[in-house]
């Protein structure tokens, strides 16, 4: 019976979630684009939940439902863009050729990923995994790998967005003062 | 599908040991009562926080308040009921409709979603096994609720952009700019509450302030007061309702609502404050817990003691509401730049260095050896009334707090005097 609401809530949120990234890419108005791309989030979010990654789940509505889709809305509503119509990236058949190319490159490249197997070091079997819930908590099972075997990379991310932060704010600047 | 069918002799059967999860079936009915008493109550403790509104707001101003629909005006709530459902919808031909539907929606969701994973008592040790007073027991529950708040913000956005009229689009955007900037204030200032728990779901908040015998209000008190701020904003309460704001933006993000869709975005508002208050209760109040007493903290326990714990918190959370009402009918409206030089210049970097006080408080005390108990939470008292002593004495010199009415600091007065004094003399002169 469990197994049964499983698959029935992956399949309805890996529907939701596809349906609504094919609207995310396909609408024109940029406020209506923004809110497909959230109730995409939203529904990763639940797949998340549903691989007893709770702390993920939460994290994906947190950051990217709640904090960066806010921003982007507050962004696209002060610009006020034209009409949609205009905005359009996709202009002559070229630039549709290309991305249809592309499109298909990235298609083929998630195939041959899903079917080679994953790396030993990123699997965990099923006894390590409960017994790392158990003895850390929801949070504690993502924290202590983060901040002990992969510190490194951790302090290398943060140190990259510090950069683009600072980067991002120097171009405003520039541009506000010339 | 012998599972599904109720099996009357198995849900009757007596758990072994009441301190156990209990079976499907009684923990089902179990959910479903919760459910379906916690949703009338809520809705009612809502509808009748507007009128406490009205009857305080009066108090406070010294009239009188709603006295005609029933003895002493106490079946106003229903009598606005009827009239927003009578009243006609009006929907604007220049709106963009889909939007303009969902929004007053997605404005009250949130606030309802939250009170799923907030304790509002103490466990019940029922005949059938240990029955949890929570809707949903979530292991991040804390996250959740910050995550579902922040989706508050879309209501808003949405009614302000889909309405398509330039006072509600400002009120829009003011309340995504608000909602962001205080957002990380908020985060920021529960971090504490995290650090001293250990964990992120709210019983061990709730369990963690009951060990150390004293409040989180009284331990992290600095945390307590930036997380009110910020929770103030989130719920647009004045101080903070630029988002309405009726002397510039008419009413804001509401202006071309009307009938039971604006009552809507009333309701979300009492809901959020209701929702607000019980997160406030939970986190540094102490939750259900009952005050000078042990015997609730000891797994499940008696349905006399669950029903006092129960109505302990709703106790807190009343408050906490009289203190939104309280607050509103005080303060004046903070001025735009005022609220995100306060957000972003003052709650965030107070919020920041407190996170690295009780960490290396945390840290160094247990290094020490001390337990979490009264020792524990007596250093960290000690600790941070200091630290409140001297941060608001250093806000309450000048102009920091509140730039509109604060006291001024003396060479602030000698300042201003000196520029008047010399304008004085530049129109004695332009005179001449």
């Amino acid at each position: 019976m469990p197994n049964f609401f499983y698959q029935l809530h992956f399949y309805l949120f890996g529907l939701i979630a596809i349906a609504s990234a094919l609207a995310f890419v396909t609408r024109k108005s940029p406020v209506a684009a923004a809110l497909w791309l959230v109730n995409t989030m939203f529904s990763l979010a639940a797949l998340y939940v549903m691989m007893e990654a709770h702390f993920i789940g939460v994290i994906q509505v947190l950051v990217y439902a709640g904090a960066i889709m806010v921003v982007f809305l507050f962004v696209v509503m002060l610009l006020n863009l034209g009409h949609p119509d205009e905005l359009s990236d996709l202009r002559g058949t070229w630039g549709r050729l290309a991305a249809g190319l592309i499109g298909l490159a990235l298609l083929a490249q998630v195939m041959a990923l899903s079917r080679s197997p994953a790396p030993t070091s990123l699997v965990q079997s099923d006894f390590a995994r409960a017994e790392s819930m158990q003895g850390l908590n929801a949070v504690g099972a993502v924290a202590k790998p983060l901040f002990s075997d992969n510190l490194l990379a951790f302090e290398l991310t943060s140190v990259l967005l510090l950069v683009a932060i600072v980067g991002a704010i120097v171009l405003g600047k520039r541009r506000a003062s010339a | 599908m012998s599972a599904l069918m109720l099996d009357l002799p198995a849900l009757l059967q007596v758990a072994a040991d009441p301190q156990q999860q209990p079976n499907f079936w009684p923990w089902f009915i179990a959910t479903a009562v919760k459910l379906l008493v916690f949703f009338t109550l809520y809705m009612v403790v809502v509808a009748y926080s507007t009128l406490a509104e009205r009857k305080i707001s009066a108090w406070i101003q010294g009239r009188h308040g709603p006295n005609r629909v029933g003895p002493r005006g106490y079946f106003q709530p229903l009598a606005d009921g009827v009239k927003n459902f009578m009243k006609e919808e009006t929907l604007p031909p220049h709106v963009n409709k889909a939007l303009f539907l969902l929004a007053p929606a997605l404005a009250f969701m949130p606030a309802m979603v939250t009170w799923a994973v907030i304790p509002f008592g103490a466990s019940w040790a029922s005949p059938w096994g240990r029955i949890d007073m929570v809707l949903a027991d979530l292991p991040v529950g804390f996250l959740f609720t910050l995550a579902i708040s922040s989706l508050g913000v879309y209501g808003i956005v949405l009614a302000g952009w889909g309405s398509n009229n330039k006072y509600a689009l400002l009120g829009g955007l003011r309340s995504s700019a608000q909602m962001v900037s205080y957002e990380i204030a908020m985060g920021m200032s529960l971090i504490p509450v995290l650090l001293l728990a250990g964990n992120v779901t709210l019983r061990t908040i709730v369990n963690q302030q009951a060990e150390m015998h004293m409040w989180n209000v009284l331990t992290l008190s600095i945390a307590f007061v930036t997380f009110l701020i910020s929770a103030f904003a989130e719920t647009n309460r004045l101080p903070f309702d630029l988002p309405e704001a009726e002397s510039e933006l008419v009413a804001g993000y509401h202006t071309e609502y009307s009938a039971m869709k604006f009552s809507l975005f009333m309701i979300a508002e009492y809901a959020n404050m209701v929702t607000q208050s019980a997160m406030i209760a939970t986190l540094f109040f102490g939750g259900w817990d009952i005050p000078f007493m042990t015997a609730d903290n000891t797994g499940a326990v008696s349905g006399l003691l669950v029903l006092l714990s129960v109505l302990i918190m709703v106790a807190k959370i009343f408050f906490f509401v009289f203190f939104y009402m309280w607050i509103r009918w005080t303060l004046p409206r903070f001025r735009y730049d005022q609220l995100m030089s306060l957000g972003w210049k003052f709650l965030l970097p107070i919020a920041l260095a407190y996170i690295v006080v009780v960490a290396s408080l945390t840290l160094g005390l247990d290094a020490m050896g001390i337990k979490r108990g009264f020792v524990f939470g007596g250093i960290f008292l000690a600790v941070n009334a200091v630290i409140l002593f001297t941060l608001f004495s250093l806000f309450d010199r000048g102009r920091v707090v509140s730039p509109a009415y604060g006291r001024l600091s003396e060479d602030e007065v000698a300042r201003l005097r000196a520029v008047t004094a010399a304008r004085a003399n530049l129109s004695t002169q332009a005179g001449d």
